[in-house]
């Protein structure tokens, strides 16, 4: 009667299959590998897509399974990039700068090379030196750690703080805001070592591989983005198979009564804000590459809000749903703010979309809350036949003559 | 007789209303007990004290042989210790299956790290089986939770109280909105499991009291008016006035 992991799971096999013929698909279809198809820039659309997929899994685990609206995984999204940044841009200008300077008549000193790369990174801030947080820009693997370990350790501290005492709901979405806001509004100073409001920018261009054309790079992108993708969620459906996925559906659902049953709901949550944390550190570091530029815009509460309402529409409480939700309203969104679509005239007035998206979008958002909570991934279910279970307004028992409903609540 | 609860000259108010006056009580490790009394007599606060839930003003909550203070402990580790409780609601996890509540209520490691890596065995599922058996929902157990009727409900929240293997459980009106095979059920459960633990019944209805034939506690005003055979209690002038005389 023992199930494996895939037979419990069939949907973890179809996803990884849709998301192999995926990248092979574009792959071949790509400039940089194929036959020119689709356009480098769209390839990292695409690539862009797949780690806002990868988030959206994150924020699915927390609010979908955990019951936990968290309206701050942006912020570690954005950390996540922040620290892969810091290492490509300090890398990529110690390769001009050291070639710049190889022309002197007397070879540069550590010391003098480090200056004029904290020259050239942070000129634009009025400053030359470098802060205290860029003492391991240099190391790969140390920046590496630190995509893993900043969102990490800011997620566990806020986390064990509000959870301790016992922040819930709408309570603690708004103190998730707040963190949003007070690390954006952080980052946005000069002095705050990363700089400022220009962000970091140039990350497109990888250094070590200067020889290698932007349509080669974008399809490796694509390939990690999506090896990413397939392993975070094979990794969230292990966690949410198991018993460790009853108990998170258990704390949604009823959170005392997870705690009567001696589960310390705490530390559930802990853990699973802090596993989604990294997670979304981890799809934030492969988009910013693609997208060559992160500054503290990307961080600001509004991001945050989008990625629930991908996931709302396109059905929280499974996996295939946050995928589905964020990869088809962050491609339309694209479609419609690149003025890509024509302008509906309606004689009195002509509906511009790039303004008039945002309109669209958030009416969806609260036509798909009204009537349809299951969102996209709900149309599986009417496939499938299956139901919620409901039994309200019918009587109670199994027996004739057991009390209506009415009566037994009282 | 030993004692495995002893809760003594406990306080506790809300706002200036003292909803426990200086509750004294001691249950012994196997014993089953009714607690009656009319409505804001402090019942669900007595049990809200004792899980954890609400801390009192004063007094203390001492456990097993050891005597060790509850007052010191949250609600997950006063129910590891050994307390179960059953709310008056059924509340079961509605969206997952009859295997899954009960699976979940297993008395093992609750360590999130342990949960995480958990996987069942054979051994649990047989014991998963048995319970399905007691409470009577052997053939459902694949189904959803929240498809089963009221009684099936309160009998599964009792099944989870008993896998928890806990040493005291707290049972809120158990009876309420049941028929009448399906109170006779339930009798059963609770006398079957005092066999070995001790049982806390907080109930309304005297018939019930009746059938399930133990030790009574009236309530009154957060304290105790009176203690012993139902008989007993209910020939007392002071429980007629207060409670049976309504």
């Amino acid at each position: 009667m023992r199930q494996s992991f895939v037979a419990k799971n069939p949907s973890v096999l179809v996803f990884l299959a849709c998301l192999g013929l995926f990248t092979l698909g574009v792959s071949v279809l790509s400039e940089g590998m194929g036959i020119g198809l689709i356009s480098t820039s769209f390839v990292k659309t695409l690539g862009k897509t797949l780690c806002l997929c990868l988030v959206a899994i994150a924020m699915d685990l927390v609010w979908g399974y955990a019951g936990i609206l968290s309206l701050g995984h942006f912020a570690f999204f954005g950390l996540g990039g922040y620290m892969i940044g810091m290492w490509l841009m300090y890398a990529r200008t110690e390769g001009i700068v050291a070639a710049s300077l190889s022309n002197a008549e007397i070879p540069p000193t550590p010391d003098e090379l480090r200056s004029a790369i904290a020259n050239q990174i942070f000129g634009v801030v009025g400053s030359s030196d470098f802060p205290a947080i860029w003492v391991f820009a240099h190391s790969l693997p140390l920046q590496l750690a630190l995509v893993v370990l900043v969102p990490g350790l800011l997620a566990l501290v806020f986390g064990w703080l509000a959870f301790r005492s016992r922040v819930t709901g709408v309570y603690l979405s708004i103190l998730t805001q707040a963190m949003t806001l007070a690390l954006a509004l952080y980052l946005f100073q000069n002095d705050s070592g990363l700089r400022g409001n220009n962000g970091l920018s140039g990350l497109q261009n990888i250094p070590g591989a200067e020889g290698v054309p932007q349509s080669v790079i974008s399809v490796w992108f694509l390939w990690a983005s999506a090896a990413a993708l397939g392993l975070g969620y094979v990794i969230a459906a292990f966690v949410v198979s198991g018993k460790f996925g009853s108990v998170i559906r258990g704390i949604r659902d009823d959170e005392a009564r997870v705690r009567f049953l001696g589960y310390s709901v705490e530390g559930y949550k802990l853990f699973v804000f802090t596993l989604t944390a990294v997670i979304a550190g981890i799809a934030g570091a492969l988009y910013y590459p693609q997208a060559g530029i992160i500054n503290p815009k990307e961080i600001a509460p509004i991001a945050s809000i989008y990625l629930a309402v991908w996931v709302a529409i396109g059905g929280r409480g499974r996996l295939y749903g946050a995928v589905i939700g964020a990869a088809l309203v962050s491609l339309l969104s694209t479609w419609f703010t690149g003025g890509r679509v024509p302008d509906l005239p309606l004689g009195f007035y002509t509906v511009s979309w790039v303004d008039w998206w945002q309109v669209l979008l958030g009416l969806s958002f609260v036509l798909v809350t009204l009537f349809a909570p299951k969102g996209i991934g709900g149309l599986f279910d009417l496939v499938a036949g299956r139901r919620a279970p409901d039994r309200h307004g019918a009587d109670l028992g199994p027996d004739p003559g057991a009390l209506r409903e009415k009566e037994a609540e009282r | 007789m030993s004692t495995l609860l002893e809760v003594s000259g406990v306080s506790v108010s809300f706002d200036g209303f003292k909803a426990i006056n200086n509750l004294s009580f001691e249950i012994g490790p196997a014993e089953l007990r009714a607690i009656i009394g009319p409505n804001g007599a402090g019942k669900t606060t007595f049990m809200d004290i004792v899980t954890g839930k609400t801390r009192p003003d004063e007094g203390d909550v001492l456990w097993g042989e050891k005597s060790r203070s509850l007052l010191k402990m949250n609600e997950s580790q006063i129910a590891q210790a050994g307390i179960g409780r059953k709310f008056q609601r059924p509340t079961v996890f509605e969206d997952q299956s009859v295997f899954d509540n009960l699976l979940m209520a297993l008395k093992k490691d609750r360590a999130p790290w342990k949960v995480l890596f958990y996987r069942e065995t054979a051994e649990d599922r047989a014991r998963v089986g048995e319970l399905a058996e007691e409470i009577g929902l052997a053939d459902q157990i694949g189904r959803k939770a929240g498809e089963l009727s009221h009684g099936q409900k309160q009998w599964l929240e009792i099944g989870m109280l008993l896998a928890q293997e806990p040493r005291l459980l707290l049972v809120d009106e158990p009876a309420a909105g049941m028929t009448l095979a399906e109170r006779e059920h339930t009798t059963d459960l609770l006398k079957q499991a005092a066999r070995t633990r001790a049982v806390i019944v907080v109930e309304h209805d005297m018939e019930f009291v009746r059938r399930l034939d133990c030790r009574v506690t009236v309530l009154h005003e957060g304290s105790v008016l009176a203690e012993g055979s139902l008989d007993f209690v209910t020939k007392n002038q002071q429980v007629i006035d207060v409670y049976l005389g309504r």
